[in-house]
C-alpha cells in the first residue's frame, strides 16, 4: 500500500470533522472521495499533507509512518498536493513558481525534461513563461498548479477540488488530464471532488464521505450503478 | 565638504541596515521591529574588539559579523515560529532585552558607553571623512549585490514563496523556517556590518543609539522605500536621512511629518515608492515611453 490512513479523527476546538476515516490508496491507483460540502473532505486531504494535525489514527505512506510528519518533510518523500484555489504564487513568475515544484530535488529530477512534458501539456504555461502568475485567469492558474504539483514526479498526487471555480469545457480538460496522468505515467492519484459523475468517471476506486465517516466504498464503476449514490450524488 | 560628508555617511551606513531589513521584512515578509538590536550588537562587539581586544577595525570586522549573524540565529530560531503580531511583539522585545543588557552590563560600558574607538585605516593610514565615506559606500554596493544575488538563490526564491503563501510554500518541500531563518540571518548581518561601521564612524557609541525608535526609523525606510524592491531601502534612507536636515527649522514638528508621511504612503503608496504600483515608477515609465514614442 502506497497510503494507508487508519481511523483518522480530526477535531477543531473539540468539534470532530472526521471521526474515525480509514481508506487505502495502492501504486497506480486512481482513488477519489466524493461527499457533500463539509463533508470533511477538504479537512482528509489538509491532514494527509500536514497542514493540520489529527487528534487520533495514523497516516502511512510508503510503509513509514508520517502521521505527525511536517509538511515540507511529506512532500519531499513523494507527496504533493492540488490545493483548492491553486495557491498559486502570485508574484512569482510562472516559470519561478514551477521551480518552486522541484525545491530542494533538483539533483533527482531531470528538470528540463519534465519542463518539456508539462509544456506539451500545458502550453499556456509556456507561452506565459515569464509573466507574473497572478496575471494569469482561473482556468490557467489551476493549470500551472496542476503542473507545479507534478513536475516533482511526485509517488502520490492530492487533489482538492480541482472543479470549483472552472467553468464546466475546461472541468472535462482537467478531469481527462488526470486520467491521462495516473494511465500514461502511472501517477498515484487520491482526487477529493464534490462533482461525483465526473470523478467517478476517471476513478479506479472511491469512498463517500458523509459528515465525517465513510459510509460507502467500492469500485469506481459499481458506485455509478449504486442506487444510493446515484440518488444523493449524482441526481438521477 | 565636512558637513555633506557626515550626513552623507550616516545615509549610507543607514542604508545598509535598511537594506538587510529588507531583507527580513521584504523578501521574507517577516515583520521586524528589533533590527537596531542586531545593529547595536554589530557597532558593540567591533567596539569592544577594537578598544578592549586592540584588534584593527579590519580583524574585528569578520568577528563582529559572525557575532552577529549568530545572535540572529539564536535569536531568530523561536522568533520565527511565530507569525505576524506575535512575531512583531517578540522582535520588540529582543530589541528593549539588547540594548537593556548594554545599559546594565558594566563589561559593556553601561550607561556610559563605549568611547575611543579608533578610526579606520588602510594600509596604515588613517581616514579621512570623505575616505571613510568612500569605504561605507564600497560596503554598501556590496550589501546590494549580495541583496541582488540573494534573490536569485533558491533560497531567495523560497524566500518569497514563503512570504506569499507559507502552506502552499511548505507543500513544495520548502521549510519555512529554514527559509525566513536564512533570511534573518543574512538580514541581522548586514545589520550588523552597518553597526560596525557607526561605532567606527561616531567613535563613541551607547545604548540609546540602538533603542526601539531606530528600529522604527529603519522600518520606515523600508516602507517608504518600497519592500522587496532592491533599491528601495536606499530611497528610504536616503529620504528619512535627509529630511532632518532639510526640515531643521521645523525640529519640534519632526516626528509629526514623518509619521503624516508614513500614513500618506501607506493610505497611498502601500508598496512604496518604489514598489508595485508605485506612483514614481508609473511617472518614470510615462514619460520614457512618451519619449520612446516621439522618437520612433
Amino acid at each position: 500500500m502506497l497510503l494507508e490512513v487508519s481511523d483518522l479523527t480530526i477535531a477543531y476546538n473539540g468539534l470532530e470533522a472526521l471521526h474515525g476515516v480509514s481508506l487505502q490508496v495502492d501504486v497506480g491507483e486512481l482513488v477519489s472521495v466524493i461527499g457533500a460540502n463539509g463533508a470533511g473532505k477538504t479537512t482528509l486531504l489538509q491532514t494527509l499533507m500536514g497542514w493540520q494535525l489529527p487528534s487520533g489514527g495514523s497516516i502511512r505512506f510508503e510503509g513509514r509512518d508520517i502521521t505527525r510528519a511536517q509538511t515540507h518533510a511529506r512532500a519531499r518523500r513523494g507527496m504533493r498536493i492540488v490545493p483548492e484555489k491553486a495557491r498559486i504564487f502570485s508574484q512569482l513568475t510562472v516559470y519561478e513558481n514551477l521551480m518552486m515544484g522541484v525545491y530542494g530535488m533538483r539533483r533527482k529530477i531531470p528538470v528540463d525534461k519534465r519542463l518539456l512534458w508539462l509544456y506539451s501539456l500545458f502550453p499556456v504555461l509556456e507561452e506565459r513563461g515569464a509573466q507574473v502568475a497572478s496575471t494569469l485567469s482561473g482556468g490557467e492558474q489551476q493549470q500551472l498548479s496542476i503542473a507545479r504539483a507534478c513536475i516533482s514526479a511526485p509517488s502520490l498526487l492530492l487533489v482538492d477540488e480541482v472543479s470549483m471555480g472552472l467553468m464546466p469545457r475546461l472541468v472535462d480538460k482537467v478531469f481527462e488530464l488526470l486520467k491521462q496522468l495516473n494511465g500514461e505515467e502511472g501517477l498515484t492519484i487520491l482526487l477529493v471532488e464534490q462533482n461525483a459523475l465526473a470523478s467517478l468517471g476517471i476513478s479506479h476506486r472511491a469512498y463517500v464521505l458523509e459528515t465525517g465517516d465513510i459510509v460507502l466504498e467500492g469500485k469506481a464503476g459499481q458506485m455509478l450503478n449504486d442506487e444510493r449514490v446515484r440518488e444523493a450524488y449524482l441526481g438521477i | 565638504m565636512d558637513y555633506f560628508a557626515t550626513v552623507a555617511t550616516i545615509i549610507v551606513i543607514q542604508a545598509i541596515a535598511a537594506c538587510g531589513l529588507n531583507v527580513i521584512v521584504g523578501y521574507a515578509g517577516q515583520i521586524s521591529l528589533g533590527h537596531a538590536a542586531f545593529f547595536g550588537i554589530g557597532a558593540y562587539a567591533s567596539a569592544m574588539l577594537t578598544t578592549k581586544a586592540g584588534l584593527t577595525f579590519w580583524q574585528a570586522l569578520p568577528i563582529s559579523l559572525l557575532i552577529s549573524m549568530s545572535l540572529g540565529f539564536l535569536l531568530g530560531l523561536p522568533s520565527l515560529r511565530v507569525r505576524e503580531d506575535f512575531l512583531a511583539i517578540t522582535t520588540i522585545g529582543i530589541n528593549f532585552i539588547v540594548e537593556a543588557v548594554f545599559v546594565y552590563t558594566p563589561f559593556f560600558g553601561g550607561a556610559l558607553g563605549l568611547g575611543g574607538i579608533p578610526r579606520v585605516a588602510v594600509f596604515g593610514s588613517r581616514l579621512g571623512n570623505s575616505q571613510f565615506l568612500a569605504l561605507c559606500a564600497v560596503f554598501l554596493a556590496i550589501t546590494l549585490m549580495i541583496c541582488r544575488q540573494f534573490t536569485r538563490t533558491w533560497m531567495g526564491l523560497a524566500c518569497f514563496a514563503v512570504r506569499e503563501n507559507e502552506t502552499a510554500a511548505s507543500s513544495m518541500g520548502i521549510s519555512p523556517v529554514r527559509a525566513k531563518l536564512s533570511a534573518f540571518v543574512l538580514g541581522t548581518g548586514m545589520a550588523g556590518l552597518s553597526g560596525a561601521l557607526y561605532a567606527h564612524y561616531a567613535r563613541f557609541i551607547s545604548a540609546g543609539d540602538f533603542g526601539f525608535p531606530i528600529s522604527i526609523s529603519m522600518l520606515s525606510m523600508v516602507v517608504l522605500g518600497g519592500m522587496g524592491t532592491l533599491a528601495g531601502p536606499l530611497l528610504g534612507a536616503l529620504i528619512i536621512g535627509v529630511l532632518p536636515e532639510v526640515f531643521r527649522s521645523l525640529m519640534d514638528y519632526r516626528m509629526f511629518l514623518y509619521s503624516m508621511l508614513l500614513l500618506l504612503m501607506i493610505r497611498f503608496q502601500p508598496g512604496g515608492l518604489l514598489g508595485e504600483q508605485s506612483a514614481a515608477a508609473g511617472l518614470l515609465k510615462g514619460i520614457l515611453n512618451r519619449r520612446r514614442a516621439s522618437s520612433a
